[in-house]
């Protein structure tokens, strides 16, 4: 459960506000992506509810503990992936203490969970960019985190490795209860697995709601400067809302 | 070493090259110190060592008179504070390296060799005893880190170009100091002390500096050793590891301490011997991988092999002794050159 009110960060020195008066509310167990443009404060703002930047007005209040994987992927010293997803058990254990036998079993179970148990010994600085994501969600679940933030968790993979993260999302949210944030550049991810939206439009401009809602075209083309339409796809007896900009003629 | 755990880099990942090099790390200390034990201007074979080793112990026949004092009041307090020294310095910049999450620092180039030089610089000139002399290597260096780490910090990060230049800065203005502490000694009496405590040397070893290097040593290696997996998720980065649930400047303070502590006793037994604390480290990385819970003890393992090496080369090279702390930057400097270049050519360049 994460409640967010009336909040406003503005960088030092900075002549405007990143965001301001932004308020919302996302019960436990469901998926919000947050969209908007670049530079517009997608990944401030979840920074500021993760902790890690200070907001200059308004609360945060989320229940649980919180996992979080970031967009880049620290690389100065490679360690191996079962250790890389055993530091997820950080928070569990004492300032003298290392993972015993106990915390290495959680991540082993976070990477069968993932289907991801085959990389255990593999070292993380020889994976693909899609297995690295799944590596860094696995160490977020080993933490037990009740809410999970990922920033831009697909901007960097390819279309199978988008659609494996993007079931993961909705397949912890849905199996346990886990609530997740997630920022985008991708309106049909969101539309895709998101119950809820935050759209970035301005200062003080946003607007936030069942994704459905917040995401019809003529918000889109306003929250990307230009047209969008959004189309139904059948497959397979299913029909899938998906996105698609109209790019300037050149 | 935890069998579910292996990150080695390279070729190095079969359990039996694995089990080498660690039987390998664990034997060169001992091997290498009893084979130094003979080894000097005066030449023993090992079976007199060993027999003014048991005299010492006491289970052994009575050694010949000059052997059992070359032995057991000369060479033993000196290899064996090489042993610890060298482990110390080497564990102190394999954590160092960890928590600056950056390959490239060592206690020398983010100034805490330099405080701690002009600390005992200033005990020496003030003709001060020992813990003195400990104590005022301890109390510079942490200075000359805290401004180093103050200096370096820009919003709330510290970037390495900037870590490295602070302690370039800091370096040179203790280094200044050292001089200007040099220029006002006595030349018959402090001056010497000084200039021969400042190249680094083992020559002076004795039981209570040994003593003392142990009772700082072993405690700062400890905390490190336990502090091994906090030094991992802190060599994550700032961000990730605060998400992580990590309590990050505490945790970097606590770390911080016990390598000032490690390198100021180091530096007050045996002068400023450079470059162990960051070359010593390389090599055990590129033989078990960075995990600080297998890094860590090879590190030590490592250090303290390399340092009695040196040492010995010290005293055999020529018929003068060498100071160690040049021999240490004539062999590290270049080896770290070739290491960087290594390192460069396979990808990091922060």
């Amino acid at each position: 459960m994460i409640t967010v009110t009336n909040l406003g960060h503005r960088f030092p020195n900075a002549p405007t506000w990143t965001f301001r008066n932004l308020s919302l509310t996302l019960p436990e167990g469901e998926v919000l992506a947050i969209l908007g443009p670049n530079g517009r404060g997608k990944t401030t703002l979840l920074k500021c509810m993760l902790g890690l930047r200070r907001p200059g007005e308004g609360t945060i209040r989320i229940l649980g503990a919180h996992g979080y994987v970031p967009q880049s992927f620290s690389s100065t010293f490679t360690y191996g992936v079962l250790e890389t997803v055993v530091m997820g058990r950080a928070r569990h254990l004492g300032l003298l203490r290392s993972p015993g036998a106990e915390d290495y079993a959680i991540a082993r179970r976070a990477l069968d969970r993932l289907e991801i148990g085959a990389l255990a010994n593999r070292n993380s600085g020889d994976l693909s960019g899609g297995q690295r994501q799944m590596v860094m969600i696995a160490r977020a679940l080993a933490s037990d985190c009740r809410v999970l933030f990922l920033d831009e968790p697909t901007s960097a993979l390819d279309f199978h490795n988008q659609d494996r993260v993007l079931s993961v999302l909705r397949g912890v949210a849905r199996e346990s209860g886990l609530t997740v944030v997630f920022t985008s550049h991708y309106p049909q991810h969101a539309l895709h697995v998101a119950d809820k939206a935050l759209a970035l439009h301005g200062e003080t401009d946003h607007a936030f709601g069942p994704v459905s809602d917040v995401l019809d075209e003529p918000a889109l083309t306003r929250l990307y400067g230009l047209p969008m339409r959004r189309a139904r796809v059948r497959h397979g007896g299913r029909v899938m809302p998906t996105v698609i900009p109209v790019y300037s003629p050149v | 070493m935890r069998a579910s755990a292996p990150p080695l880099i390279g070729g190095l990942r079969l359990p039996a090259v694995r089990s080498l090099v660690w039987a390998a790390l664990f034997l060169a200390p001992p091997v290498l110190g009893l084979l130094s034990l003979g080894v000097g201007r005066y030449p023993l074979p090992l079976a007199e060592v060993l027999t003014a080793l048991g005299q010492g112990l006491g289970i052994s026949e009575s050694a010949p008179e000059l052997a059992s004092r070359v032995v057991l009041l000369i060479r033993l307090p000196r290899v064996l504070e090489a042993l610890v020294a060298g482990a110390g310095l080497a564990i102190a910049g394999a954590a160092l390296q960890g928590v600056f999450r950056n390959p490239l620092v060592g206690p020398q180039l983010i100034g805490v060799s330099s405080g701690a030089a002009f600390g005992g610089a200033l005990a020496l000139f003030l003709s001060a005893g020992l813990s003195t002399l400990l104590g005022a290597t301890f109390l510079f260096g942490l200075l000359a880190l805290v401004i180093v780490f103050l200096f370096s910090r820009v919003d709330g990060r510290a970037p390495v170009l900037m870590l490295v230049l602070s302690g370039v800065v800091v370096g040179a203005f203790f280094s200044a100091l050292v001089s200007l502490v040099t220029y006002l000694a006595d030349p018959n009496d402090t001056l010497p002390a000084i200039v021969y405590w400042l190249m680094g040397s083992f020559a002076t070893a004795s039981y209570p500096k040994l003593a003392l290097l142990l009772a700082v040593t072993v405690p700062g290696v400890a905390l490190l050793v336990a502090l091994r997996f906090r030094i991992n998720v802190l060599s994550l980065g700032d961000e990730e590891a605060r998400a992580l649930g990590i309590q990050v400047e505490p945790t970097r303070w606590l770390v911080l301490l016990a390598v000032t502590a490690i390198t100021a006793s180091g530096v007050a037994v045996a002068g400023i011997v450079g470059w162990v604390g960051l070359v010593v480290p390389h090599i055990a990385r590129m033989l078990v991988g960075p995990d600080h819970k297998a890094l860590l003890p090879a590190s030590a393992l490592a250090g303290a092999a390399y340092m009695v090496l040196v040492d010995d080369l010290a005293r055999t090279a020529t018929t003068q002794e060498l100071p160690l702390g040049v021999l240490t930057a004539l062999v590290g400097a270049p080896l770290f050159g070739l290491l960087l270049r290594r390192a460069q050519a396979k990808g990091w360049s922060t």
